[in-house]
């Protein structure tokens, strides 16, 4: 506890200076990591400059009394001492480790702290029960499947504003990573597995989300926009999705495992249940890659895949 | 009969492979038709291609390394220009092509220019610090080089014939399963990558033996060279940890071609243990090459500032505690991976410990330099440029240890930067100041200042200019290996990028320009008395270049920096020592051993690619039976009479008292 | 400059002049030949252990991998192994002899006991391959199931280390046949037995890790 205050009365000290010195880049990082709108983003910002502070307040000494040294003891300068047998110092040795042990023991105390605050697996706090999505990455789509609503959107997120997300994620064929970087953390999809990721978005609002782990030719296009909306809109689009188009049942399912690039967004207007389930223990077999022309260069835009 | 290979896996539909292959292929048979017509042929084979000299395997690593940077280099061009106009377009790289350039780009970078670069200057340099005549195992050594070579050949081949990966330079399964990836791309990579990691493997055993069991009389651990120890560390690391890269490989390899499922998604395969097994290699690799790298720097900053190096004792023992810390952080390349909070969290503070290690070494670097006398010269310039760049890439480095931090970072261009940070401006700088600092050791002359000068700072802002926009667009949230790109906020900031690699690209022609013409004036950089910059360890004490022999009697070692103290001793009693009792040198002689060898690892390798199975019998055949013939000869060695050996030796003696009646010393 | 000693200097204060009190102390300069090889080969012998320890640990992880298929208890004929073993074994022991052989440089105890030897790992051989045609036959061949590929991996590793070592071991014989004893030969013998036992240290890992081990799951 007392650590965790004074990790925490520290870190306060150090925002102040890292807001300052980063002040220009956040100017030019509109809708990036430094741009959060969500608690988990903003919590892993705050650590993240944190850590940024603690750090330059060595590192910046550092440069300058290298290039200083550098610069004062340079041959022409008359001026400086010269000691060509002075290579050891007991004390200038103490200082040096303990220098970095000391920053280190530092960092050690936000990592340990930070990483179990901020473990994706955690719930998040909040009144509100959790809105469960389950995340499937296919080549090249995502597949958001909503088992309480029963209906499933590609490469189109929507949930409600300020209300915890509880994302469970797998992988149809190859690794992904699930990342929206306005709400921070990132998390790897994998065949077989499931991972949990918590997140929330504060205000209503449109953000990117994409694939960030390459998974082959359609990667670039791993993309999707989280649509952050009020509850009647959630509402909306839920009953929207679920008076049109198909069924997601194992049939269609095996159809969109196959490798597609830059698919538009849509909606499926059931789920079989257990899908995700399936998919996950592999009691659906995995994805198919290329088919065409093996074993020649597979799918590529070029040929329209 | 010829497997998978046929006319139609050569790209004669993309002008681009086609045309870059063309002109390389047309100057690799001009470079052969000259040295066949003019009759240069009899004399590489006999003093280069043959040989078992230490410093000869040094040069042509060295040569192999730059040239494949170049190579790397290129992709890196092709990289930033593709992102550059790819912004809500195709640019010109479709992805099957583009994905190929960043898999090739870092398997180039790392395996075939990184890696000999550094294992080039260790052999150079080592055994002449050490006061000996040759590596423990001097043909095993040539075998090293020459499989090295026959890795950077397949991965060059797969430009022409079939394709490389397009997996990125670690093929993570299941991505590069037959599955997922059924070309010959992964094969290549797979072959490449395992016949020149042998050759790594036998050069970390020869310096390991060397270095712990041949060094000149009176020469205890703790009065080594610092670049001794680090090439310790490194070695003791490569035999650590490139067999399981060997393993991890192998299985993938069976994966792949026998149908086994270690890490298919089918039949209980598990992909995470690839990504385990493959970063256990993967972390110790990157000190494999940074090690050396703070030998180098140690080296240089002491010399130039003609003072002992600072904290010996702390260096040596920061470069152990690195060695054995880099075992034990390899989960850090995979946070997000989902392993709790604990997990996580140990790996997370373990990566940061080993931030102590270097930041012990900065600071040392610092105190050399303090109450020294410094001369920037250019390797003075690369490690300074060093020094400052590695530090901000250390921070970085730490930032991305932060497990909750990482959880943004993770394999967003902000990750690309940092490591494009340490590897930039740790390893590249360190090599580059070790080429310029040891050159005239090795050719006799040195290498341009004004060039060379002018090549650090084009690098230098070049670097900067560069990454620093990678930097803030990995913040913005962009991602790695993307072909094309929609989001708007990225494009400036890509474009800028873009502009960076055209200063660092004039980095790069300074310095291919500043050899060539140190090579045009090298009469007037002629480096007559074998220790161009009033060095310190005893590589000094040789001529440059070395005689094969190198040292006419071993030197007998007193103390810590043995060669200052031979050399103040001569200042002081103004006379060199005694001339040595010359005696008849034996030395290894010349052996075709690992360049036939390397010919059969060529074809095998091809031929397994390409599932040519007789091919593959053929080759592995030949390999056997050119190593039953080596171990059949009889007369190993040859005898360089004392006469000889009295010669070379008094001809230096000579250039030393000149020296010697002319040297006025750093300014007290 | 003052005049300094340079025999006393000691800039690192590393606490000692001169040499002879540090570890490590190189007096007499570059080891004997037949000491570097052997060392090399002992830090070669060491790589080749790391290499087998990455299959061990995929063993490890794979070993309950199934996949609906034959489990190891189900598999392992432990008679077989305990031949395989024995045979191993016996040929170290005949190893040992040859050494023995060289040391008194008698060449016919030499041959004998390296025709021996080579009986014995070719038998172990044999009886590996049989082992390996009877699971393929019974559908448990290294495609069946993640663990049978690790199972299959390991213990072939293992087998083609020491099909390798009989291909050394004629090769071993041919040179002394025409070369004699001679030292660069003797220092070859040396690696190769070395070798030799090293392939009988991880056939006790191998065994215990996953013959005895999976036969009791």
């Amino acid at each position: 506890m007392l650590l965790r205050a004074i990790v925490r009365n520290c870190a306060v000290l150090g925002r102040v200076g890292a807001t300052t010195l980063l002040a220009g880049l956040l100017a030019g990082c509109q809708g990036g990591v430094l741009d959060p709108h969500g608690p988990v983003g903003a919590a892993q910002r705050t650590i993240l400059l944190n850590s940024v502070a603690i750090m330059l307040a060595i590192v910046i000494p550092t440069i300058v009394a290298t290039l200083g040294f550098a610069w004062w003891f340079r041959e022409t300068n008359t001026r400086a001492r010269y000691l060509p047998e002075w290579a050891y110092s007991g004390r200038i040795e103490l200082v040096v480790w303990s220098i970095p042990i000391l920053v280190i023991l530092f960092l050690s105390g936000i990592i340990w702290i930070g990483s179990h605050d901020l473990d994706p697996m955690k719930p998040l706090d909040s009144q509100q029960q959790p809105l469960e999505v389950q995340v499937v990455s296919l080549d090249w789509k995502w597949l958001f499947i909503y088992p309480e609503q029963n209906v499933a959107s590609i490469n189109r997120l929507v949930v409600p504003a300020g209300r915890p997300v509880h994302f469970s994620l797998t992988s149809a064929s190859v690794m992904n990573a699930f990342f929206v970087p306005q709400l921070g953390g990132m998390i790897y999809t994998m065949n077989g597995m499931t991972t949990q990721l918590h997140l929330q978005a504060d205000q209503q609002g449109e953000f990117y989300g994409r694939s960030a782990h390459f998974s082959g030719d359609g990667f670039p296009g791993m993309q999707f926009v989280l649509h952050a909306v009020a509850v009647d809109a959630f509402d909306a689009f839920v009953n929207s999705a679920r008076s049109q188009g198909q069924a997601l049942d194992r049939a269609s399912y095996q159809e969109l495992a196959r490798q597609s690039l830059d698919v538009p967004p849509s909606t499926y207007r059931s789920v079989e249940p257990d899908l995700f389930h399936e998919i996950a223990t592999q009691g659906v077999p995995p994805a198919p890659g290329p088919q065409a022309g093996r074993p020649e260069p597979s799918v590529s835009p070029k040929t329209g895949g | 009969m010829l497997g998978k290979l046929s006319w139609d896996v050569i790209p004669f539909d993309q002008p681009l492979p086609m045309i870059a292959s063309a002109v390389v292929a047309l100057a690799i048979l001009g470079v052969l038709a000259w040295v066949f017509l003019a009759g240069h042929f009899p004399y590489l084979w006999r003093e280069w291609i043959t040989s078992v000299d230490h410093k000869r395997i040094g040069v042509m690593y060295t040569l192999l390394a730059l040239l494949m940077l170049l190579r790397g280099f290129s992709d890196a061009v092709m990289m930033r220009s593709q992102q550059a106009l790819a912004f809500q377009a195709p640019g010109y790289l479709p992805p099957d092509h583009f994905n190929q350039v960043f898999s090739a780009h870092g398997t180039i970078m790392i395996f075939f220019g990184a890696m000999p670069f550094v294992i080039g200057l260790m052999n150079l340099v080592v055994p002449l610090q050490l006061g000996v005549r040759d590596v423990a195992f001097p043909t095993l050594n040539s075998v090293s080089f020459w499989l090295t070579a026959t890795g950077a050949l397949l991965v060059n081949i797969s430009l022409v014939i079939g394709e490389f990966a397009r997996t990125g330079w670690l093929p993570y399964p299941p991505l590069s399963e037959t599955a997922y990836s059924p070309g010959v791309g992964v094969d290549y990579y797979l072959w490449a990558v395992q016949i020149a990691g042998v050759g790594t493997l036998l050069t970390g055993i020869n310096f390991v033996t060397t270095i712990l069991k041949m060094r000149a009389p009176g020469m205890s651990y703790l009065s080594m060279s610092m670049f001794c120890w680090t090439s310790l560390a490194a070695s003791l690391l490569i035999v650590a940890a490139f067999p399981i890269l060997t393993a991890t490989l192998a299985m993938l390899t069976l994966d792949r071609y026998f149908g086994f499922h270690f890490f298919t998604n089918e039949a209980g395969g598990n992909m995470l243990m690839f990504v385990n097994l493959i970063w256990a290699w993967g972390h110790p690799e990157v000190y494999i090459l940074v090690l050396p790298a703070f030998g180098i720097f140690s080296e240089v900053i002491s010399t130039f500032s003609s003072k002992p190096l600072f904290g010996y004792r702390s260096m040596v023992a920061a470069t152990l505690f690195i060695c054995i810390v880099s075992f034990m952080v390899w989960l850090h390349h995979f946070f997000t991976m989902g392993a709790g909070a604990d997990v996580n969290a140990a790996f997370g503070i373990a990566t940061s410990i080993i931030a102590v290690g270097t930041g012990v070494k900065i600071y040392n670097w610092m105190f050399t330099m303090y109450g020294g006398r410094i001369r920037f010269a250019t390797p003075m310039l690369w490690s300074l440029g060093f020094m400052v760049t590695f530090v901000i890439g250390g921070m970085t480095g730490v930032l991305l240890a932060v497990p909750p931090a990482d959880f943004l970072l993770h394999n967003s261009l902000f990750l690309v930067a940092h490591f494009h940070n340490v590897i930039i401006g740790g390893v590249l700088f360190g090599a580059f100041a070790g080429y310029t600092y040891w050159f005239p050791k090795a050719f006799g002359f040195r290498l341009h200042e004004g060039w060379g000068k002018l090549a650090f700072w084009l690098t230098l802002i070049g670097f900067y200019a560069t990454f620093v926009p990678l930097y803030t667009v990995g913040l913005l949230g962009m991602t790695r290996r993307m072909q094309h790109f929609d989001v708007p906020a990225w494009y400036p900031w890509v474009l800028v990028a873009g502009a960076g690699m055209l200063i660092t690209t004039a980095g790069v022609v300074a310095q291919i320009i500043q050899l060539v013409v140190s090579i045009r004036q090298r009469a007037a950089l002629r480096d007559v008395t074998g220790d161009p910059w009033d060095g310190r360890s005893l590589e000094w004490a040789t001529p440059s270049p070395p005689p094969v022999f190198n040292f006419a009697a071993l030197p007998h070692v007193e103390g810590e920096e043995p060669y200052w103290s031979i050399k103040q001793r001569a200042r002081e009693q103004n006379r060199l020592r005694d001339e040595p009792e010359y005696e008849p040198i034996e030395m290894p002689r010349n052996s075709p051993t690992g360049f036939i060898c390397a010919f059969f690892a060529t074809v095998m390798g091809f031929a397994l690619i390409w599932h040519i199975w007789w091919m593959v019998a053929l080759g592995a055949l030949g390999a056997f039976a050119t190593f039953v013939v080596f171990a059949w000869r009889d007369i190993p060695e040859y005898v360089i009479p004392a006469a000889e050996v009295a010669r070379i030796d008094r001809a230096n003696r000579s250039a030393r008292r000149e020296a010697l009646a002319t040297y006025t010393g750093p300014r007290p | 400059m003052t005049a300094i000693d340079v025999r006393e200097r000691d800039p690192y204060h590393l606490g000692h002049r001169g040499h002879g009190h540090a570890p490590g102390h190189g007096d007499g300069g570059p080891a004997p030949i037949r000491i570097v090889v052997g060392y090399g080969f002992w830090i070669f012998l060491l790589s080749d252990i790391v290499m087998f320890s990455a299959f061990f640990a995929a063993y490890a992880v794979l070993a309950g991998k199934t996949a609906g298929g034959p489990s190891g208890a189900e598999l392992f004929d432990l008679r077989n192994v305990a031949i395989e073993t024995a045979a191993l074994l016996l040929s170290s022991f005949t190893c040992g002899l040859a050494s023995l052989a060289v040391t008194a440089r008698r060449s016919s105890w030499f041959y004998v006991a390296m025709a021996l030897t080579f009986v014995l790992g070719a038998s172990f051989i044999l009886l590996e391959l049989r082992e390996f045609a009877h699971m393929i036959a019974r559908d448990a061949g290294p495609t069946r199931s993640a663990f049978l590929s690790a199972f299959f991996t390991l213990v072939g590793c293992h087998g083609l280390h020491v099909t390798a070592g009989l291909l050394w071991l004629l090769t071993m014989m041919a040179q002394i046949f025409a070369k004699g004893f001679r030292d660069d030969i003797l220092r070859r013998f040396m690696c190769f037995s070395l070798f030799w036992h090293a392939l009988d240290i991880i056939w006790v890992a191998l065994f215990t890790v996953v013959y005895l081990l999976g036969a009791s799951r």
